[in-house]
């Protein structure tokens, strides 16, 4: 029971990595990426392969999957990034699935639908089962840890109050003299990289992965995440990734009591359910369950006193 | 070297798929024109018409022509129902929360799929015939059909574009609803009766799909990428952009195994994506983009 507990703690672990990059993305600079688990399956498989087929070490696997994942969402930014909104979304959508395919179908390079398997993890032969997963909790704490702490400087950075200010009306931005393409490629790089580390992260815990893992559902878990937290609001990423695997796990062990239910009609009852609190997430509290907090500008009261200088 | 048969194939081969892929295509470019907004709804809906004309053809007994309609008719409204249930909400909140609503609502109705059929492949009652010669080039007496559905199909929508008055004031208010509404086009008829049509093509066009092959609730999502690239290649927002777009992606998908290994085929729809919003962003037909 605890090394499940310790288990579905790395998991949170690994989404709130996850809710953090796309808040970046979503919460900060507006920018919609309806893919995100494309740029994870990025991570998970950039860092597979380079530990698998060319004898790379799992910290540098890690720090490629981060780079390689950044420099591919540069690229789907760059391409979108003067077009209307709803054109990322389907460059995003359409890259995840992309993604997904050649996984499936490259099989000299993935291994196809069959997946590779025996991707090393730290220490992973030299420790039980159970001190592996303690120590990747911690490996994954710390990196949340810092992942928060890079967040929180961003979001009270001078960069960071550029792009809620592109979020908000991109004009404004461009007329105070941003170069707001610069700065929604650099939001959705840093982002990116949140989100391949995460997949590396999550490759060298389970040590398997097959592109059927990588299905857009697991967006929806992540954009969950990110409004029960409250959108743009980095606590409230992490504390929704926790409250997201806390669902997921609940509704694991409570839908196989409801009597002649099948394992394929439990799996689509499962899916149902986070597509529809999705649906009712985004539509009665678009903002999150603990929306953004907004530094308060001192206003000068509005008495007759005020003179302007002639 | 491939002969210039094998080319003449694959021609023949992206032009039968790209027809059927205009069906879908149109469906979304003509919700995006009236609506605007990308209805990711659409793979669902394409997977619902494609299990109707399941239901109607193996359970029921009916040959192809009806079970086509069927697909048509239960995926149309469905797509109502779901619009002014679920999508019509989150409308007034921007295109971006109502294309993230229609990912999600795409899952829970492919997830109402498989909690009623499980998610084994099922195949069509059809009899099986074999492929026509026309010299070098073969085609499968099914894929003729098919075509012939698809084309009918596009001369159908283009007639109720052309002529009727829905069809005229759907028009009207995907090129100025100030203007219709003004005019007294009631929008919201309008929204409703192009939901109807676009997800009925969706679902004609997923059925259409399915026939080749098998189905699974998957079915619709699998070729999503295709019709978005149909749609985007074409210009969003234009019918006859759509079946342009749908016939270059079903051509190119084709041509590229001269050069690529089929194992990068569907990569091909997402690489003219970017090529043309790179290029030429509003597409072949469309208007402007950004």
């Amino acid at each position: 029971m605890e090394n499940y507990l310790i288990a579905m703690a790395v998991s949170a672990g690994i989404y709130a990595l996850m809710a953090l990059g796309v808040n970046v993305i979503w919460g900060f600079a507006g920018m919609v990426n309806l893919g995100l688990v494309g740029f994870f399956a990025v991570g998970a498989y950039t860092s597979a392969l380079l530990t698998l087929k060319a004898g790379w070490s799992i910290a540098a696997g890690m720090a490629a999957a981060a780079l390689v994942t950044a420099a591919v969402g540069v690229l789907v930014a760059l391409i979108t990034v003067r077009l209307r909104g709803d054109y990322l979304a389907i460059v995003t959508l359409g890259f995840a699935e992309t993604i997904r395919i050649v996984a499936s179908n490259a099989i000299g390079l993935t291994n196809g639908t069959d997946g590779l398997s025996g991707i090393a993890g730290p220490y992973r032969s030299a420790l039980s089962p159970e001190a592996f997963n303690l120590l990747y909790l911690v490996i994954v704490a710390i990196i949340v840890a810092t992942a928060y702490g890079i967040a929180e400087r961003l979001r009270a950075s001078p960069f960071g109050r550029v792009l809620r200010a592109i979020r908000d009306d991109e004009q404004v931005a461009a007329v105070a003299g941003k170069h707001v393409t610069l700065f929604k490629v650099k939001a959705f790089a840093i982002g990116s990289a949140a989100l391949g580390l995460a997949g590396a992260l999550y490759a060298h815990y389970t040590s398997y992965i097959a592109p059927d893992i990588f299905v857009p559902l697991f967006t929806l878990y992540i954009k969950l995440a990110l409004l029960a937290g409250g959108l743009g609001n980095n606590r409230g990423a992490v504390v929704g990734a926790f409250a997201v695997v806390f669902l997921l796990e609940s509704t694991r062990f409570v839908i196989p009591l409801v009597p002649g239910i099948s394992v394929v009609q439990g799996a689509a009852v499962r899916e149902f359910l986070v597509a529809a609190l999705l649906l009712v997430m985004l539509r009665y509290k678009p903002a999150g369950l603990l929306p953004e907090r907004l530094a308060q500008l001192p206003v000068p009261p509005a008495s007759g006193r005020y003179q302007p200088t002639a | 070297m491939p002969s210039l048969a094998d080319v003449g194939q694959l021609v023949v081969n992206g032009v039968m798929a790209g027809t059927i892929l205009a069906v879908p295509a149109m469906g979304l470019t003509a919700i995006y024109a009236v609506l605007r907004f990308p209805n990711f709804a659409l793979a669902s809906h394409a997977t619902v018409g494609a299990f109707a004309g399941y239901a109607a053809n193996a359970w029921l007994g009916l040959a192809l022509l009806p079970s086509v309609l069927i697909a048509f008719v239960v995926a149309g409204m469905v797509g109502v129902a779901t619009d002014e249930a679920v999508l019509k909400r989150f409308r007034p909140a921007g295109y971006i929360t109502t294309a993230i609503a229609s990912i999600a609502l795409t899952i829970a109705l492919e997830n109402i799929v498989r909690f009623g059929f499980g998610n084994e492949l099922r195949g069509y009652d059809l009899p099986i015939q074999r492929d026509w010669r026309l010299g070098a080039i073969r085609v499968g007496p099914q894929q003729v059909q098919n075509l012939a559905i698809a084309v009918a199909t596009m001369a159908g929508l283009f007639g109720f574009l052309a002529l009727t008055r829905t069809g005229k004031a759907m028009r009207a208010v995907a090129d100025n609803p100030m203007l219709a509404s003004i005019k007294g086009i009631n929008a919201d008829a309008i929204g409703r009766i192009v939901n109807f049509v676009g997800m009925g093509l969706a679902g004609l066009g997923g059925m259409l799909i399915g026939l080749d092959t098998t189905i699974d609730p998957l079915t619709g999502f699998r070729s999503i990428l295709s019709v978005f690239a149909a749609a985007v290649v074409g210009g969003l927002g234009s019918i006859p952009g759509a079946v342009v777009g749908a016939l270059t992606v079903g051509v190119g998908e084709e041509l590229c195994l001269l050069f690529l290994s089929p194992d990068y085929r569907s990569a091909v729809g997402f690489v003219a994506i970017l090529l043309v919003l790179t290029l030429r962003p509003r597409g072949i037909l469309g208007q402007r983009a950004y």
